[in-house]
């Protein structure tokens, strides 16, 4: 009796009893479409927040400068005076955790091209030559402004998508001349595409000058806000935030218990937590949605149990007429697994449908992994064998003579 | 002395198996039931030859139905050998006495026993699924044991579509298609009216005048057995009478001259 044979005389079996054979295959449909269903959430929030991990820059902390205090009045962060792009040098030259640091300068105002006009959203924002390599943030079109740029304080700039879009409407802006707070500053790149933050700031929407450009001739100061600094790993950044506060306090010669006149914020640590907790989140999904998948697996010996005693009778008449213990049990078998893998099919079919309709509708992103579909379905054949086993061995253990007996 | 009388007896019964279909040699069978010993069969020995249509008959106890069981390769004997077409079967394993049972052993039983919501057809076909043959030859045989039984019309019908009597000319045709040694019938006329029941045995009756078929019958109603050609009545465990039937009914007559039921064929008289 060959294999193919006897998975005819199960599928046959199993076509008999149609409503019981579809009843049990639901448990494993639903067990299967759960896990892709859960799976595909848990790997879309974790992909998102990936997306937004990368979309923040390499490694990366930000160094506030302290509050300036006039008085009484905390001005909040980036308003002290202390931060020097001196201490930006330092932090790149001397902390080994840290590639490269550009300090940063904020300012607001109007640009004009032509007889168009623009607030930037995001600003104006005073940098060096070291920004794209830090916010891994490349150019569109033209390049960004050179060391040679920064040192000399030039009137250039970088604008973002949105203002090129604004203030530029179609024609190329490289090469353009652009007022910027009402100084003439030539147009050297566009940079490419990068979308909202977190927070739904459109991040294209800003203007980069050289921060020396942006101190002397806009707000007429030495200081700098802020600096972002990229770390040479993401495992660094804990090491380049120490390194940074130790060098920082040392060159600002503050005391052992005076407090810190700046702020060191590691956004990668936040982002890597959030993504640690996604992930912790899918595998928590994944095991409820696996207990499921289990419940289904133990359903499935639960009525190849009953069905094993309610066919009794059919199993004594097969035995009868010349099938060997071994037929019969591989008959049992290849039922349990063929209502697994039958159960298997529909439930990728249901866990992506799923996790369309719920993308769609709540709009979660949703990532549907080949790997989570070949697992689930690798599972229910083992949820096939494993509890169809059993019951499998009971069948082909019966005593002919009994079995043709039982009522 | 003893074991001479026994070499004895072994080389008689030796050139006797050879020559039937079927011989028992000093079969005993004991079961445990519980802490207490069960005597079912103490030392029978039988031959079957080819082509006899025997009854097997007793009262329930008498070691009839473990008889058929041995026969039909279902159960072992404790003691004894049992030669079946020449080849002893006694000592077998559980798988040899499957395949035995798929090739030389064709069952009938009291309840017909067919698998439900399968067609006629379909359980005809199943003792060669378990031979292994294709499935034009599986149809082509199925459809020829239906012709056989006179069945032809109703091979698509499901077991409870069927009467009693047509159930029970299914599973006839079940039991010749893998060209069997013997068929063996456990009270097929048990759950039958009188009627169908002879018109079961006049099926039996030409398979065995007409093609040479070796049937080996139990039932526990003589005049069932009256339409045999031999009786071996059991009792206690051994066989208290060996007897050739004197004069054996024949359905065939018997039928024609009784009055028409009409349709009986087709009510449902089971399930």
């Amino acid at each position: 009796m060959n294999l193919w044979g006897t998975f005819r005389i199960a599928l046959r079996a199993l076509s008999r009893n149609k409503l019981r054979s579809s009843l049990t295959m639901l448990g494993i449909i639903i067990g299967v479409g759960a896990v892709i269903a859960m799976v595909g959430i848990g790997q879309g929030a974790s992909a998102s927040i990936q997306a937004q991990i990368s979309n923040l820059g390499n490694n990366m902390l930000i160094v506030f400068a302290g509050s300036s205090n006039t008085g009484g009045t905390r001005g909040g962060f980036g308003s002290g005076t202390t931060l020097l792009p001196e201490d930006i040098t330092a932090i790149e030259q001397e902390c080994s955790a840290v590639k490269a640091a550009s300090p940063v300068v904020r300012a607001n105002g109007q640009l004009v091209f032509g007889n168009q006009n623009w607030v930037a959203s995001s600003g104006i924002q005073g940098t060096n030559e070291k920004f794209p390599e830090i916010r891994a943030w490349p150019m569109a079109a033209g390049e960004f402004f050179s060391e040679a740029d920064v040192r000399n304080a030039t009137r250039v700039c970088v604008i973002g998508k949105t203002v090129a879009d604004n203030l530029f409407a179609g024609s190329d802006p490289v090469g353009q001349t652009l007022r910027v707070r009402n100084l003439p500053f030539r147009v050297l790149g566009v940079l490419s595409v990068k979308g909202q933050n977190q927070f739904g700031q459109d991040q294209d929407d800003t203007v980069l000058v050289p921060y020396t450009t942006a101190q002397k001739k806009m707000l007429n100061i030495t200081h700098v806000q802020a600096a972002m600094v990229s770390a040479i790993s993401a495992a660094a950044t804990f090491t380049a935030e120490k390194q940074i506060t130790d060098l920082l306090r040392q060159r600002h010669k503050l005391s052992g218990n005076q407090e810190n006149d700046f702020t060191v914020r590691n956004l990668t640590d936040v982002a890597e937590a959030a993504d640690q907790s996604s992930k912790i989140m899918t595998n928590l999904l994944a095991s409820i949605a696996g207990v499921s998948l289990l419940v289904g697996g133990i359903g499935i010996m639960n009525i190849m149990l009953v069905s094993v005693t309610e066919r009794t009778r059919e199993i004594g008449i097969r035995m009868a007429i010349g099938a060997r213990s071994g037929v019969i049990r591989r008959q049992f078998l290849i039922e349990s697994i063929t209502l697994s893998v039958v159960g298997g099919i529909f439930g990728v079919l249901v866990g992506v449908g799923a996790s369309i309709i719920i993308s769609k509708t709540l709009n979660w992103p949703t990532l549907i992994s080949p790997v989570s579909i070949i697992a689930s379905v690798v599972f229910s054949v083992l949820v096939g064998v494993g509890f169809g086993y059993y019951p499998a061995r009971k069948a082909a253990a019966l005593d002919p003579i009994e079995a043709l007996r039982y009522e | 002395m003893e074991t001479q009388v026994t070499a004895q007896i072994h080389q008689a019964t030796d050139a006797l198996h050879t020559t039937s279909l079927i011989s028992l040699v000093h079969i005993h069978k004991t079961y445990m039931m519980g802490d207490v010993e069960i005597h079912a069969l103490r030392g029978i020995s039988l031959n079957i030859q080819r082509g006899e249509f025997v009854a097997i008959m007793g009262t329930s106890g008498s070691g009839k139905s473990t008889t058929m069981n041995i026969l039909g390769c279902l159960d072992k004997p404790t003691r004894g050998h049992y030669y079946l077409d020449g080849e002893d079967v006694s000592k077998l394993s559980r798988d040899e006495l499957a395949d035995i049972r798929n090739r030389k052993i064709g069952f009938v039983f009291q309840g017909f026993n067919l698998l439900s919501r399968t067609t006629a057809l379909e359980n005809v076909e199943l003792p060669m699924l378990y031979l292994g043959l294709k499935p034009a030859e599986r149809l082509k045989r199925a459809t020829e044991a239906l012709e056989i039984v006179g069945l032809s019309d109703r091979m698509h019908n499901m077991p409870n579509q069927l009467s009693g009597g047509q159930q029970q000319r299914v599973a006839i045709a079940r039991s010749l298609v893998n060209h069997p040694a013997i068929i063996l019938a456990d009270e097929p006329t048990g759950n039958l009216d009188s009627r169908t029941s002879i018109e079961v045995m006049d099926v039996f009756q030409r398979l065995n005048e007409e093609r040479g078929i070796t049937i080996a019958l139990v039932t526990h109603e003589h005049d069932i057995a009256q339409y045999t050609r031999r009786m071996v009545v059991f009792k206690d465990g051994k066989i208290r009478k060996d007897e050739p039937v004197g004069e054996t009914r024949s359905a065939r007559e018997e039928l024609k001259n009784m009055p028409l039921i009409a349709d009986e064929d087709d009510e449902e008289d089971d399930e």
